[in-house]
């Protein structure tokens, strides 16, 4: 490890985990707020509600790669485009969080739905008020998934031209240099793991039941 | 459309560099990676399942490595060795190991535990028990991390061509990167993608074969049981 190669770079390293932070997660905002209606929508149609989480795991074993690729051939931009890199990881993401909004609304218990029923409860304000509540830690836990593999998916970014901290990598490989490699690879890990922690920490926050029934 | 026309014209599909051989090394890599974690990844799943034991370092270690980047990964491992296929493909194995054997060792764990006594009970030894009971249990699980295992390996080894002299289909797509020709590089997306789905189903279906003789455990005689 060249620390005097760290500390003559500091600027450039901060740079590049900034925009790798942006590439990898407006697609969990985005995929967050699209997954929601998405996974309800999915969730009342019973019949093709299988089908259509069958084609949300295709969506999944598509190669990041090649999406980053075709994309810019679909969405016509240019290649060097980050909108690709964030369209492209909100894809995976949103097809992986509507999958646990199924789940999580798929879990709520039909006594609970029926007791809010009997209440009164209109079906919106079932919706907001007992059925989301409820499927939030399965969303949560989803969430969790999805932000820690963005983080990690987002360096090979860079083969198509997107700066992120696979530059960092980049750059170690064409000199030879390990020392960037080692830096990016370590903020990469820290940052997902951090990332996981603040959800964790809102999810505690937001959700004090799950803790106390746990 | 113009984009297609790499992928169908016939002169490159063939040859030293044609898209028939980069498909044929992308297969062969990825088979090898899932080959060597599934023989260091199963056995262990199958011991921490059998004995119970460890089961929460397993899933602890799964979550992180899911934070690791696989192409820093790559390189950091490339530059320390050499730029040999080899490396790439440890790599992969790397990648393909946590689900193997978080799958093996859960499909264990959740073996029906009254088909386990019986076993046990008939006298069976513990490498029996595990090999002809909980084992055949399992193996819908198995099948399931071999499936995702395979998809993260097929879709990773693409970054693989980052490293020179690594074949399969990230090759066409890093080339026609390079030389600006976008009907090469969609070639080797639409490839790898094909190919990725297409594992996935051969894969789900010897799951489903595998799973049916699941089918003549016996199921009544567990009811009555916990019900007395």
């Amino acid at each position: 490890m060249n620390w005097r190669w760290i500390a003559e770079n500091y600027g450039m390293i901060g740079t590049a985990l900034g925009q790798h932070l942006v590439l990898a997660l407006i697609p969990v905002l985005a995929a967050f707020v699209l997954s929601i209606p998405i996974g309800y929508l999915v969730f009342r149609t019973r019949s093709v509600a299988n089908a259509i989480l069958a084609i949300f795991g295709a969506i999944y074993s598509i190669p990041s790669l090649a999406l980053f690729v075709v994309l810019p051939l679909a969405l016509g931009t240019k290649i060097l485009n980050p909108l690709n890199v964030i369209v492209a990881l909100t894809i995976y993401t949103t097809a992986l969080l509507s999958r646990s909004v199924v789940d999580g609304l798929r879990d709520v218990p039909a006594d609970v739905k029926q007791s809010a029923d009997a209440i009164g409860y209109g079906a919106v304000r079932r919706f907001f008020g007992v059925d989301l509540p409820l499927a939030m830690p399965v969303i949560f836990a989803g969430l969790r998934v999805a932000t820690v593999s963005n983080i990690a998916l987002t360096s090979i970014s860079v083969l198509i031209g997107t700066p992120s901290l696979g530059t960092l990598f980049d750059q170690g490989f064409n000199q030879g240099f390990l020392t960037p490699v080692w830096v990016g690879l370590i903020l990469s890990i820290v940052v997902a793991l951090a990332a996981d922690l603040v959800i964790l920490i809102i999810q505690r926050g937001t959700l004090p039941w799950v803790r106390r029934a746990s | 459309m113009n984009f297609f026309s790499y992928l169908l014209d016939p002169s490159h599909w063939s040859g030293s560099d044609g898209l028939g051989l980069h498909v044929a090394q992308h297969l062969l890599y990825s088979l090898i990676a899932v080959a060597i974690a599934a023989l260091i990844g199963i056995p262990i799943g199958m011991l921490i399942g059998h004995t119970r034991r460890g089961n929460f370092l397993v899933i602890a270690l799964a979550n992180s490595f899911r934070a690791i980047p696989t192409f820093g990964l790559l390189i950091l491992v490339v530059l320390l060795t050499d730029t040999s296929w080899i490396p790439v493909v440890c790599v992969l194995g790397v990648l393909a190991l946590p689900p193997l054997l978080t799958s093996t060792a859960t499909g264990i764990l959740q073996a029906d535990q009254q088909a386990v006594h019986a076993a046990r009970a008939m006298g069976m030894s513990p490498g029996q028990v595990l090999g002809r009971v909980e084992m055949p249990l399992a193996t819908p699980l198995v099948i399931s991390g071999l499936r995702s295992a395979t998809l993260q390996v097929i879709a990773t080894a693409t970054v693989g061509a980052y490293v020179p002299g690594f074949g399969g289909l990230g090759r066409p797509i890093m080339d026609g990167l390079r030389n600006g020709d976008y009907g090469q590089v969609l070639a080797g997306a639409i490839l790898v993608a094909g190919l990725a789905i297409l594992l996935d189903l051969v894969l789900s279906l010897i799951g489903r074969v595998t799973g049916r003789h699941l089918r003549f455990k016996p199921p009544r005689s567990a009811v009555v049981e916990t019900t007395s």
